[in-house]
């Protein structure tokens, strides 16, 4: 299959587009940034392309709630051309306010879920403040095609609102049943996570969930800050490194989107 | 529709909101933490009473809406499914309200930016919620519910202190009487005269004082003389035009003014112009190829790689955050990144820096002057200030600092400042007769009126009321959009020139950009924010987010299209015009019209005096340390030297992808890096290196060393990290007292020479600069000056960003090493404060080697010859190299007997010098036994000495001169010592 071609969407207020962008054409992809008031104008767009993903910022300045103006749009003005994206084997990613507003939108939800169905929120993290440091993810085995799971690897958070929460206990043995749960805060050795190594106070330590296809995926965390050889905050005291762990997880995203399984 | 089953109709006494009025409430405590966290909070004010509270987020809708409209607004806007319980309460109706709570209503006052309101207002309509009228108002609030057994004094206590802010809110105690509607408006007016030109020297002082201008009797004067030459009264408009261009603010009459200057012992020496003649002749001299744009523009701009060039600009934006510290510091911010799009055809801003100075985080409540906040109320305020703006803007923060000292109680200081990214060809602009003038972005309010003037005067006991016009609130969204837009509008070639809003609002951007040619305004045509301005208020208004261009006019349509794709409003207001004139109408009636030349070149330039008298202190010597290890752990605990975690942490230092070396570095992140590395070029390994200093304890001793010590330390921290000392430009940042007062300019005369004098020894030429010169605050009679501040910037050119060093130890076995000559430099230290000492010796750099040694040292560390490097600042070496260890999580076997003799002779006890010392110049450099021969050679020439070894245990050992071991500390125990101080 020729190269995968990727859209970055951005709303008013995203601001994490541009590094976006670059980690998916290092992965191998082709990359381009839209604005959502474009893709509304023209969403046929979505029919050329085979990654959508929603970049991380302030959309609309959190007003309201973090990412849900972005994400009411998304729900009440492109909810038809989004689902058949995904229907079509489209793969989605949200990612920090990307994964807000993707909540938001309902596409980590079944079709048709109205905005008072929403069972999972991403609500303000316990210090109750934005808090920027790196963490230690440890991908699931789950439902998406392209986390593998078992791994640990490091990535920067960067967000005051990102504690995984629940409406009930019920919520997540369901999630956990269909294979959503798909990365996990850890501490460093892989122990269950303490503050800060879980940073905001996600319930089950979760930092990203999927959807029931795997092909819709959201977490709080930026693997996009974590793919040249100088983003890890130790690269001083290590060994000379070809690139970041962040870039293995948008390669394989690109793969998986070529048609190649991970 | 109003539905009359709901509790208690609107009487006029409680003048109940004709809305819809919709609470959110978190249902659980657990996910509401600021109402969890208030009852702390309150505790700390000696409020003790308060057992639990909960934070609603409150909006009201216009009352025309349908019940069912509202409550889809509801549902699919306002409130969370899961988290949120919601009180709808309908127009004119007091809201049902739990039985035993007191309630605190807060709420912008009418006319003050509401960021939130309006994009619910545009969501509503955009997504199709619901129909508003063109005039609808949507307003937000935030109710507070306190349950406990709150006294009403403890109620408003809390409620003024912590809940809101009375310069921008309204507070509301157990009172429903929101203010709902557009703010009342004063009477139109159009053209206005001032009668001056029969004015008395009284009057005219009057006229400036009430009006708010801060023009002193020379300039009233001036401006009368103009007028009576002219045959007419000045508008209102003109009189307004001239007091903000006329500014201290805007155009730094005192430091571009003439001085005489007179010392003990000295002939007295005549500035014609003192910056021209101290830090701008430096840059003359120096005369760096790479220099591209220096002093003229909103930035300076330095060469950087390839096609690329780098801006630099740090402001100061004081005054706004005594009185709003949150508002005043996310305005800073906000200004100084539009002095980064507004320079040459604009830059992509790329990081941020920031820094404060303040009073003690523990001041005892009842030694806080009257009318001032609580230091710790102003650090936190700034602290989200700039945390809240910048993370929005998406900008990196990775720079900054802390300073604390009771100097600045009264008159707390903020700067900020942004690095940005322009391509060559992108330098310069002109403007053209007939080019329009275009204002883009927000839209212009009643806010910000005189904050130019009001920056221009001393702060008093009444600023926090009299001045609350002079507040703005920004609005990070909207200047993110002018952000995008003007990106590509640049590389569009759609205009010509631009500038940005900032101090003085339209006039001084207009009066700047015509200056050379002539601009005529349609006062009317400028977009406001709710009616009723007049003309000299739409004139001089410092509403934010806007940018203002001179587009030809075959791009205006191009340009607006541009802008409209990412939402923001363009629209041209005038045009430039060959006239060497300023006309201003409204309504076709000219309300302003001055000759460009009066008003850039028309101010008086009067002689002001300067004096300078050293302070009388004894010299104390250097007592010996009887504990150094208790010593140590009392420095690393004082709140210059602390853990910034807290602060740094809170801010995004990573958007954007280019973080090549964070602020906060070592194995647990906690170690305090000297300066931030970016790589924002993918093609290119260069890199970019941000560092600052400054030191308020050798201002007051010693203003002109302090100077130097300053540019020593901006530089230590960048080519610390891996910066070319050749190829680093420097900023100034000055915040003085009044220098109408003889005493502080003289102070200012030896700061501004010893930094000409210095930054010709290092080579790094000052690019721009801002200073504030009126931070004094009156009390009764007395007034009371901050200490001399100035703050240096430093951005500097890594040629290769393989060979970066972080300041945390890397080895065990590997050799640590200290670079630089130690004296008995203790004026000012953290020693002498710590021992409550005042007097000494203030550190003053080398200039005849200091700058050759950091040439070698960057040509060691380029070579790849060490493992770490850290400056040494405050605390001196013990200090320094604690941090290193914890930060590596190593050990560290310090033997002061390594060092030779000290210069000169070493007076006083030689441990503690050696420890405590702060001499200028001095870095700690880890080197692997295997690099040794490589580094000796690399640094021949240098004062050196292998004065510790790294070790695998976790303790700091230190031996003295005689042998004897002096202390042994756990490395956990410094750790804990550095970062347990205040936390926010």
């Amino acid at each position: 299959m020729s190269t995968p071609r990727a859209m970055v969407l951005r709303a008013a207020g995203t601001n994490c587009d541009g590094e976006t962008a670059r980690a998916l054409e290092l992965a191998g992809a082709r990359a381009e940034v839209w604005h959502l008031e474009r893709l509304a104008a023209e969403p046929a767009r979505l029919e050329q392309l085979e990654i959508l993903v929603l970049a991380g910022g302030f959309s609309h300045g959190d007003d309201v709630g973090a990412g849900r103006v972005w994400g009411l749009d998304l729900r009440l003005r492109l909810a038809e051309e989004l689902w058949a994206f995904v229907e079509r084997g489209g793969l989605v990613l949200g990612i920090c306010n990307g994964f807000q507003a993707l909540l938001e939108s309902g596409l980590l939800a079944p079709r048709d879920s109205e905005a008072a169905d929403r069972e999972v929120a991403l609500t303000a993290n316990t210090s109750n403040h934005y808090e920027c440091r790196w963490v230690t993810l440890e991908s699931a085995e789950c439902a998406c095609p392209w986390i593998v799971g078992g791994e640990r690897w490091p990535v920067p958070v960067a967000h005051a609102e990102g504690r995984f929460a629940v409406a009930n206990e019920g919520v997540l043995e369901r999630l956990r049943a269909a294979g959503q749960v798909a990365l996990r805060y850890v501490a460093p050795d892989g122990s269950p996570p303490d503050y800060p190594a879980n940073p905001n106070g996600s319930v089950a330590d979760i930092a990203g969930i999927c959807d029931a296809t795997g092909r819709v995926l959201g977490l709080m965390p930026h693997p996009e800050r974590n793919v040249s050889p100088w983003h890890h905050p130790h690269w001083t005291r290590l060994e000379a490194r070809e690139a970041g762990e962040g870039l293995e997880f948008f390669r394989r995203m690109v793969a998986v989107a070529a048609g190649v399984a991970v | 529709m109003h539905a009359s089953t709901e509790p208690q109709p609107a009487t006029a006494a409680t003048a109940l909101p004709d809305a819809w009025r919709v609470e959110c409430f978190r249902r659980s405590a657990a996910d509401d933490p600021d109402g969890a966290g208030l009852p702390a909070a309150a505790a700390e004010l000696g409020v003790e009473g308060l057992q639990a509270a909960r934070l609603g987020r409150g909006v009201l809708l216009p009352a025309s809406l349908e019940r069912g409209a509202v409550e889809r607004i509801v549902s699919e806007l306002l409130a969370d499914p899961i988290l949120d319980e919601v009180r709808l309460t309908p127009p004119a109706v007091a809201p049902a309200v739990p039985d035993g709570v007191r309630r605190v209503l807060v709420a912008r006052k009418p006319g003050v930016m509401d960021p939130v309101a309006q994009t619910i207002r545009e969501t509503v309509a955009r997504v199709g919620l619901a129909r508003l009228a063109d005039d609808a108002c949507v307003s937000t609030f935030r109710a507070w519910e306190l349950s406990g057994s709150l006294s009403d004094a403890d109620t408003a206590l809390l409620a003024r202190r912590v809940l809101g802010n009375e310069t921008i809110e309204d507070v509301l105690l157990d009172e429903e009487g929101l203010f709902y509607g557009p703010p009342e408006t004063g009477p139109l007016h159009g053209r206005v005269e001032v009668p001056l030109r029969d004015a008395d020297d009284a009057r005219l002082a009057a006229i400036s004082s009430e009006g708010g201008l801060s023009l002193n009797l020379e300039e009233m004067e001036a401006i009368r003389d103009h007028f009576v030459a002219a045959g007419r009264e000045p508008t209102a408009c003109e009189l307004e035009t001239l007091a903000q261009t006329w500014s201290e603010h805007c155009k730094h009459k005192t430091f571009a003014g003439t001085v005489v200057f007179s010392a003990p012992g000295e002939a007295p020496r005549r500035f014609e112009n003192l910056l021209a003649e101290t830090i701008k002749r430096a840059t003359d001299e120096l005369d760096r190829d790479w220099c591209v744009s220096v002093f003229h523009d909103n930035a300076g701009i330095i060469a950087f790689d390839g096609e690329w060039d780098v801006s630099f600009k740090v402001e100061t934006h004081n005054h706004p955050s005594a009185i709003d510290p949150y508002g005043g510091a996310g305005t800073g911010i906000g200004g100084v990144i539009r002095d980064i799009l507004g320079v040459g055809l604009g830059a992509r801003p790329i990081a941020n820096t920031d820094s404060f100075f303040v009073g003690p985080s523990d001041l005892p409540a009842d030694e806080l002057p009257k009318g001032c906040m609580h230091p710790r109320r102003i650090l936190r305020g700034v602290v989200h200030g700039v945390r809240d703006y910048g993370n929005r803007m998406g900008i990196p923060t990775v720079n900054g600092g802390v300073w604390t000292h009771p100097g600045y109680v009264a008159n707390p200081l903020v700067f900020a400042g942004t690095v940005g990214l322009i391509p060559r060809s992108c330098a310069t602009k002109s403007v053209a007769p007939g080019d329009w003038i275009v204002v883009a972005g927000g839209r212009t309010g009643r806010d910000g009126i005189h904050g130019a003037t009001f920056s221009s005067a001393e702060l008093h006991e009444d600023s926090e009321t009299v001045s609350s016009a002079a507040v703005q609130i920004g609005d990070p969204i909207t200047e993110k959009r002018v952000l995008d837009a003007l990106m590509t509008a640049r590389d569009r070639g759609l205009y010509r020139a631009i500038t940005d809003c900032g101090a003085g609002g339209l006039s001084s951007a207009v009066g700047e950009m015509g200056e050379e040619l002539g601009a005529r305004v349609e006062l009317e045509t400028v977009p406001l924010k709710y009616p009723g301005l007049s003309p000299e208020e739409i004139w001089i208004s410092e509403a934010q987010e806007r940018m203002v261009m001179a587009v030809p006019p075959e791009h205006v349509d191009d340009l607006r299209e541009v802008f409209a794709s990412e939402g923001v409003e363009t629209t041209v207001i005038g045009r430039f015009e060959d006239t060497a004139r300023l006309l201003l109408r409204h309504g076709g009636e000219v309300v302003g019209d001055l000759s460009m030349a009066f008003l850039h070149d028309g101010t008086p330039r009067p002689v002001r005096e300067a004096v300078w008298n050293p302070p009388d202190h004894a010299d104390p010597g250097v007592p010996p340390c009887a504990d150094p290890a208790a010593m140590l752990v009392e420095l690393l605990a004082m709140p210059d030297v602390a853990s910034k975690e807290w602060i740094v942490r809170q801010y995004d230092h990573e958007v954007q992808g280019f973080s090549a070396l964070k602020p906060l570095v070592g194995t647990r992140g906690d170690g305090p890096g000297d300066g931030a590395v970016l790589k924002p070029l993918a093609d290119s390994p260069k890199a970019l290196a941000l560092g600052c200093g400054a030191n308020p304890r050798y201002g007051l001793l010693h203003p002109g060393r302090m100077a130097a010590a300053v540019i020593d330390e901006a530089l230590r921290n960048v080519v610390c990290v891996g910066g070319d000392p050749d190829h680093t430009a420097i900023l100034d940042n000055f915040a003085w007292g009044n220098c109408d007062e003889p005493d502080r300019l003289g102070a200012l005369v030896l700061a501004a020479e010893a930094c000409r004098e210095a930054a010709v020894a290092y080579g790094t030429p000052f690019i721009s600069g801002k200073d504030s010169l009126n931070n004094e605050y009156r009390i009764g009679g007395r007034t009371i000056p901050i200490p001399p501040t100035l703050l240096v910037s430093a951005l500097s050119v890594v040629p290769e960003v393989a060979r970066v060093v972080s300041m945390d130890l890397k080895g065990a076995g590997n050799g640590l090493w200290l670079v630089g000559a130690t004296r008995a430099e203790l004026g000012g230290s953290h020693y002498f404060a710590a021992l409550g000492l005042d007097g000494g010796e203030v550190p003053a750099p080398d200039l005849a080697r200091a700058p050759a040694l950091l040439r070698t040292l960057h040509g060691a560390l380029a070579a790849g010859c060490a493992r770490a490097c850290h400056d040494l600042s405050e605390g001196g070496l013990a200090v320094a190299a604690a941090e290193m260890a914890f930060a590596g999580d190593l050990g560290l076997a310090l033997d002061l007997s390594a060092v030779g003799a000290l210069e000169p002779g070493g007076a006083g006890d030689p441990d503690a010098t050696l420890l405590f010392s702060e001499s200028t110049t001095r870095f700690l450099v880890e080197v692997e036994p295997a690099a040794e021969e490589r580094w000796l050679a690399a640094m021949e020439g240098v004062p050196l000495a292998r004065v510790g070894r790294v070790l695998a245990e976790e303790v700091l050992e230190i031996t003295g001169r005689d042998g004897g071991r002096t202390a042994r500390i756990p490395l956990a125990d410094l750790r804990a010592a550095h970062g347990g101080g205040f936390q926010g």
